[in-house]
């Protein structure tokens, strides 16, 4: 077994957002400044050449974390640190984003499109090399060398996620941040893109953090999975010992939730209410209101994340007395 | 194979002609009309120096002898003054087609002027958010709380002051020019704002924020080509207006001099002569004026239609 070479470390990492009203309304209506801590204390790292995901559902911080990651947004506390890459200057990131038809700037070509990290970050020397390298870039995503000259207009939202993958590789990353890359994309597209994303990373070495909420797909892909409820990390484990054996009660709720294609009328326990507003976080572990298991202390102490049962780490005060 | 994809990319006139837009304007009747309308106003005002019969900048042309002509068709009218004479024996028709020229001129560079402030404030009041925003779109409130005609007469009076004697003529169009877009930078600059904040969100903004592109390329290059098609209405129906607000201020006589005439100055020199008879000193300028705006308008309504996907 090789030695543990992470890619990746984020240390103790929050970021708080001020969503006050403006100004002025605060002075008329004498209203406080509001606060909404989006991620809280979230430490990770993630192993080169593997693929490490965050599920949770929507608002609990998982875009915001990818965010913070590629420097998108800047950390409240906390660090974020790379590895080295090959040539051993640190790691590089970049992104791939929800939405094919936002992603991409519909006003120009997409060869210009997958020219402009080049072009930025000067990696080619002339013009020509450049466009060698978007034809290259292409046909590696699986698209004609010719499409350099089309517009986005021109293609489906599968072929536009294919154009941002091919974007984000222009600038040679080895750490790709994928924020929900394939949930606005049909089901057949979303598996060729999930296969595409794969072959990359065994060909290029690429190391991914995927940001998801469908949990079919992060099964698929990683190697890793991290579950996040209202801004933290609740349980870190590997993917199949999370699938098989989830220990904190909120990531047993959300396998619950997957469908089971076998069984399809199966009951499924009735669980109440929704997250709490980040806005206003409940006292104790965030989860208390809704878990099935809570004691007394579980509304008074925050639990740790702790090492439990495997490899994984759980946040929860009924696991941590097992 | 090579060929193939030669032909394969249409150049810019191609994809014009090409484009929904032009079928739309094909089909759209009064827009053809309204354009044809429009070049011929605009050819024969910029042709006004082979076309008509007179200079009117000539004084020494200027016979008195001639004054007060009627119209070629009515009695005591006399070749080639096709549409009669003024008090001082000026060609009506010579004087319309060079302050068509003088007042178009004035449109486009009042335009241009309103667009190049409007859209770089704009662009940064919309990307930086926050005090910058605050402070511009403050000022921008303030300039339209105010009547234009007062602002402008403001702005023109005061340069007047400041001008040297030598200057003022040279100087008045371009006074004239600074008080229009003085007043109208400001919805250039709130279009250009609003589609910014919604820009500068998407998707696309980031990825390239992610790679260092730095702010002043991000505005102009991924952003401002988004924000440019209610620009493009905007400009045109503020083409007519601003042809509108300087025969204003020409009439109301701080606008162009009696000697350097525009179209509104043609009109306030005639006014005085309406009820002495001489109606066709006024009556042709103003159908010109007419005609111009109305055709500019015309386009622009079709234009705003033709962009806005809900309508198509």
């Amino acid at each position: 077994m090789t030695a543990y070479v992470p890619a990746l470390t984020v240390d103790g990492v929050s970021k708080v957002f001020d969503v006050s009203a403006p100004w002025l309304n605060r002075v008329i209506e004498r209203r406080p400044k509001l606060f909404v801590e989006a991620v809280s204390e979230v430490s990770f790292t993630v192993e080169k050449g593997t693929c490490f995901s965050i599920v949770g559902e929507s608002g609990c911080g998982k875009s915001t974390v990818a965010r913070l990651v590629t420097g998108l947004y800047k950390t409240t506390r906390g660090d974020i640190s790379f590895g080295t890459g090959a040539t051993g200057r640190p790691i590089r990131v970049q992104m791939i984003f929800q939405d094919p038809h936002s992603s991409v700037n519909p006003r120009w070509r997409v060869g210009d499109i997958i020219a402009e990290p080049i072009r930025e970050m000067k990696l080619r020397d002339t013009e020509k090399e450049t466009m060698a390298r978007v034809r290259e870039l292409l046909e590696t995503v699986g698209l004609g060398a010719d499409d350099a000259q089309k517009f986005p207009h021109e293609f489906s939202g599968g072929q536009r996620q294919r154009i941002s993958i091919a974007r984000a590789l222009a600038s040679e990353p080895e750490l790709l941040v994928c924020d929900e890359p394939t949930s606005a994309l049909d089901v057949s597209v979303q598996a060729q893109i999930l296969n595409l994303m794969r072959r990359l990373q065994d060909e290029l070495g690429l190391t991914y953090l995927f940001i998801s909420h469908d949990l079919s797909v992060v099964r698929h892909m990683s190697d890793h999975i991290a579950v996040m409820y209202l801004g933290r990390i609740v349980e870190q484990a590997p993917v199949e010992q999370l699938f098989t054996a989830p220990q904190h009660p909120y990531s047993k709720l959300l396998l619950a939730t997957i469908p089971d294609i076998q069984n399809p009328k199966r009951r499924v326990e009735a669980q109440t209410g929704e997250p709490p507003s980040p806005l206003n976080p409940p006292n104790g572990c965030a989860f208390h209101p809704r878990c099935p298991i809570a004691m007394e202390k579980c509304s008074k102490v925050m639990p740790e994340l702790l090492h439990a049962a495997g490899h994984a780490k759980v946040s929860c005060h009924a696991v941590a007395e097992v | 194979m090579t060929d193939q994809t030669d032909t394969k990319v249409p150049s810019r006139a191609e994809r014009f002609f090409d484009s929904d837009l032009w079928w739309s304007f094909k089909s759209h009747k009064s827009a053809v009309g309204a354009a044809i309308v429009l070049a011929l106003v605009i050819l024969t005002a910029f042709l006004a120096p082979l076309l008509s019969p007179q200079n009117p900048y000539d004084l020494a042309a200027l016979e008195l002898w001639n004054a007060e002509l009627p119209p070629i068709w009515m009695e005591g009218g006399q070749m080639p003054y096709l549409l009669g004479t003024d008090v001082q024996g000026r060609d009506i028709l010579s004087g319309i087609l060079y302050g068509t020229r003088i007042s178009i001129i004035i449109g486009i560079a009042s335009v241009a002027v309103s667009l190049v402030v409007g859209i770089g404030l704009g662009l940064m009041a919309g990307y930086y958010g926050g005090w910058i925003d605050n402070v511009l779109m403050r000022i921008g409130d303030v300039l339209l709380s105010i009547p234009i005609v007062l602002v402008a007469i403001l702005v023109s009076s005061v340069a007047q002051q400041f001008l040297s004697p030598a200057w003022r003529e040279a100087g008045v169009a371009a006074v004239l020019v600074m008080a229009i877009a003085m007043y109208s930078w400001v919805q250039y600059a709130r279009v250009v704002r609003a589609q910014t904040m919604v820009e500068r969100r998407k998707e696309y903004v980031m990825a390239s924020r992610l790679v260092g592109t730095p702010a002043r390329r991000l505005m102009l290059k991924h952003i401002l080509p988004n924000t440019l098609t209610p620009i493009f209405v905007a400009a045109t129906l503020n083409f007519g207006l601003a042809i509108l607000i300087e025969a204003t201020l020409s009439f109301l006589g701080v606008g162009m001099p009696p000697n350097q005439p525009s179209l509104g100055t043609l009109i306030r020199v005639g006014n005085q002569y309406l009820f002495s008879g001489s109606w066709w000193i006024v009556l042709f300028p103003s159908i010109q004026l007419c005609i111009l705006v109305v055709a500019v308008n015309m386009l622009g309504d079709w234009l705003r239609d033709a962009l806005n996907p809900k309508l198509r």
